[in-house]
């Protein structure tokens, strides 16, 4: 199995913590001295960038939230002057105040070698016909993997995401060995295929690469089976770079992080402290050389464990255990990231109808479906049809413009769903991995 | 083969070095660049055991040598090459290399400094046109050669080098540089500070950027020299590109 950067992926413990330590504390001074936002919460908490003296000072370092990136929109969280930036991308475009991210032209090296990386872990080489159905646009996972496919010199296929018939007659013509799409998504093709009569057999893949969102076991299983793919897992955040921050090798034991450049914790949700080795808590991520927009202990609200025991195929890296919960209520939904206080603004806002609703999330041939449940106001219990049918599509036309999903909305009896508590809200019987998503 | 973690160091009750942590792995060349006065020199003399940090580890060799004086690191083969080159006037060129040679004058044979004498002529063959002449009538670039050499002649596993490019006319730092680059293949270690950071990000694989004793950016030295805010801040190239 090759390594792609054995001088990176292989160093010793002792070796990768001196590097870490530099790196965070150039980090720490850059984003004190040019972000805004860095500079007065380190103020407001007495601190200097050079109380940082080992790595476990980190702990006394501020976190930065989603919400912050939302208060920073657009470019406040920049630490370098626009001139130098050469590309943008953003969280998926909604009304709501979305997350940008900037790359300087040492951000893009990078992001292109660590996902060449998680590339060649997950089995991907040069000779690979490498087929890339994540957005290109906005959102970071089709440009992002598309960079590092190239690094590695397989032939990339930039079919984005869509056009699921053109997709799968693509990928037979074409002969692709090598998907990279979400697992969702796949199981969707896998049921299309079917539809039009595809076998397996008549396809050319033998790996898989897969993101953006959780993949349960089952999903696994489906899609290795329907595909004919040795399928892997990989890990990004939008807001800090996008993919290529850990993925899985072909062992399948965990995501192998790329600790040069990303430092990680996993804390207790509720007090922020650190968790021992193995124990499961939320994960907190620390940039240690992006230039663009260096981030300090970005709460990614996902729920995962590390370990550092170095793995069999080689690499030194820590591994962290598949996503597959979160410590607060986001979904994903074909791709896009839903919080459910987002819809519950929505609703607010519409007459006749009561901010109570229940989420429920299904599948249908693999392609997610969002039913939203809406409680109906005591004096709008109208028998009109005509009334309720224009209400349902004014409700389904605010939630597509402000959240960026569009429901199938469902209108109910006043106090049938109630206040409900988080739990009843979201209603996730997707089988791709939301399932296990949600609390 | 040498790594500092987070060392603060004070001159009186000035702090000129802010937690500063880099490492040099054996056979690398690496670069330490900044403004004046931002603690390059401070570091080098804090490493060199010159001045002691207030706190913080320097480990060379997997040893911790914090507060170590510099005869002890000399032996232990950490040599400095101080700024202003420090050489001995009135004494020859011969001489001022078999000064250096002291390090190694009870348990090394005369034969064996012939043999380091002859690399270092072979290395720097004005030294050797010159080895009678007193060393304060040698040029500046000459006299820089033999502060290397002279350090050269302890046998050095690491060399730590301050501002080699000082007081030079431009084609003589190029001729400096050259043989900065040419002592790692000979198994060489160098840390070098440098305000001259376009000469030395040339020859450095990699590099850290120090300012007001922090460091605020380290990587490898082509991609530094590309970065803008080094370009404008050290490198002297501003709105528009300036040609070599």
């Amino acid at each position: 199995m090759p390594i792609w950067n054995r001088r990176s992926e292989c160093m010793e413990r002792t070796e990768i913590e001196q590097l870490q330590l530099e790196r965070l504390q150039a980090t720490v001074n850059r984003a004190y001295r040019n972000v805004p936002l860095y500079h007065r919460k380190f103020t407001n908490l007495g601190i200097e960038p050079e109380d940082i003296q080992s790595l476990a000072d980190i702990r006394n370092l501020p976190v930065t939230t989603k919400d912050d990136l939302r208060d920073g929109y657009p470019y406040e969280m920049f630490a370098v002057p626009l001139r130098e930036i050469l590309r943008i991308h953003s969280s998926t475009a909604s009304s709501v105040k979305p997350i940008v991210v900037g790359y300087t032209r040492n951000d893009l090296k990078h992001w292109a070698e660590l996902v060449a990386r998680v590339m060649s872990a997950a089995g991907v080489v040069k000779d690979d016909v490498v087929q890339i159905a994540f957005d290109y646009g906005l959102f970071t996972g089709g440009f992002g993997m598309h960079a590092g496919a190239e690094r590695l010199g397989a032939s990339v296929i930039p079919v984005s995401s869509g056009a699921t018939e053109r997709q799968i007659q693509i990928m037979q013509d074409f002969r692709s060995t090598a998907l990279v799409s979400p697992p969702s998504y796949a199981l969707y093709m896998i049921s299309l295929m079917g539809k039009m009569g595809v076998p397996t057999a008549g396809l050319s893949l033998r790996v898989g690469l897969f993101g953006g969102e959780p993949m349960s076991d089952l999903a696994r299983q489906k899609i290795e089976s329907g595909l004919g793919v040795v399928a892997t897992d990989n890990y990004g955040v939008s807001a800090l770079i996008g993919p290529g921050i850990a993925g899985e090798c072909e062992l399948r034991c965990g995501m192998h992080v790329n600790e040069d450049h990303f430092l990680l914790e996993i804390l207790n949700p509720d007090t922020l402290e650190p968790l021992p080795e193995g124990e499961e808590g939320e994960l907190v991520i620390t940039t240690l050389t992006r230039e663009g927009v260096p981030m300090l202990r970005y709460r990614t609200r996902d729920v995962t464990s590390v370990t550092k025991v170095p793995c069999k195929c080689g690499r030194t890296t820590a591994r962290i255990a598949p996503i597959r919960k979160r410590t607060d209520d986001m979904i994903i939904f074909r791709g896009v990231a839903v919080y459910p206080a987002d819809v519950e603004s929505v609703l607010f806002e519409i007459e006749h109808v009561e901010p109570h609703y229940q989420i429920v999330l299904t599948q249908e041939s693999g392609l997610d479906i969002m039913t939203l449940n809406v409680e109906l106001s005591s004096e709008m219990a109208s028998d009109q049809i005509q009334r309720l049918l224009e209400l349902e599509e004014t409700i389904k036309k605010r939630v597509h413009a402000i959240v960026g999903v569009t429901p199938r909305v469902k209108l109910v009896e006043p106090k049938a769903v109630g206040k409900a508590g988080t739990g009843d809200r979201i209603v996730d019987l997707r089988e791709s991995g939301g399932a296990s998503l949600t609390p | 083969m040498l790594k500092l973690q987070s060392v603060v160091t004070h001159y009186g009750r000035i702090v000129a070095l802010r937690g500063t942590s880099l490492h040099v792995d054996a056979g690398e060349i690496v670069a330490v660049v900044g403004p004046n006065g931002a603690g390059k020199t401070t570091a080098l003399n804090t490493i060199s055991g010159v001045i002691a940090p207030s706190s913080g580890r320097i480990i060379f060799d997997g040893q911790d040598v914090t507060g170590f004086s510099s005869e002890r690191l000399v032996q232990m083969g950490l040599v400095q090459v101080p700024e202003g080159r420090q050489l001995f006037a009135e004494m020859t060129v011969y001489e001022n290399l078999t000064l250096g040679a002291y390090r190694n004058s009870r348990a090394v044979k005369k034969t064996e400094t012939c043999k380091d004498l002859e690399y270092i002529y072979h290395v720097f063959p004005v030294l050797k046109e010159r080895t009678k002449q007193a060393a304060g009538t040698l040029s500046g670039g000459e006299q820089q050669m033999l502060a290397i050499g002279r350090a050269l002649m302890s046998r050095p596993r690491m060399l730590l080098l301050d501002e080699p490019s000082m007081g030079l006319a431009p084609l003589v730092v190029k001729d400096i540089f050259h043989v900065i680059g040419e002592l790692r293949r000979n198994g060489v270690t160098v840390l070098l500070v440098e305000q001259n950071a376009r000469a030395a990000l040339g020859i450095s694989k990699r590099a850290y950027v120090v300012e007001t004793g922090r460091i605020v950016m380290e990587g490898p030295a082509s991609e530094l020299s590309k970065n803008p805010e080094v370009r404008r801040a050290y490198l002297g190239m501003g709105y528009k590109q300036i040609a070599d």
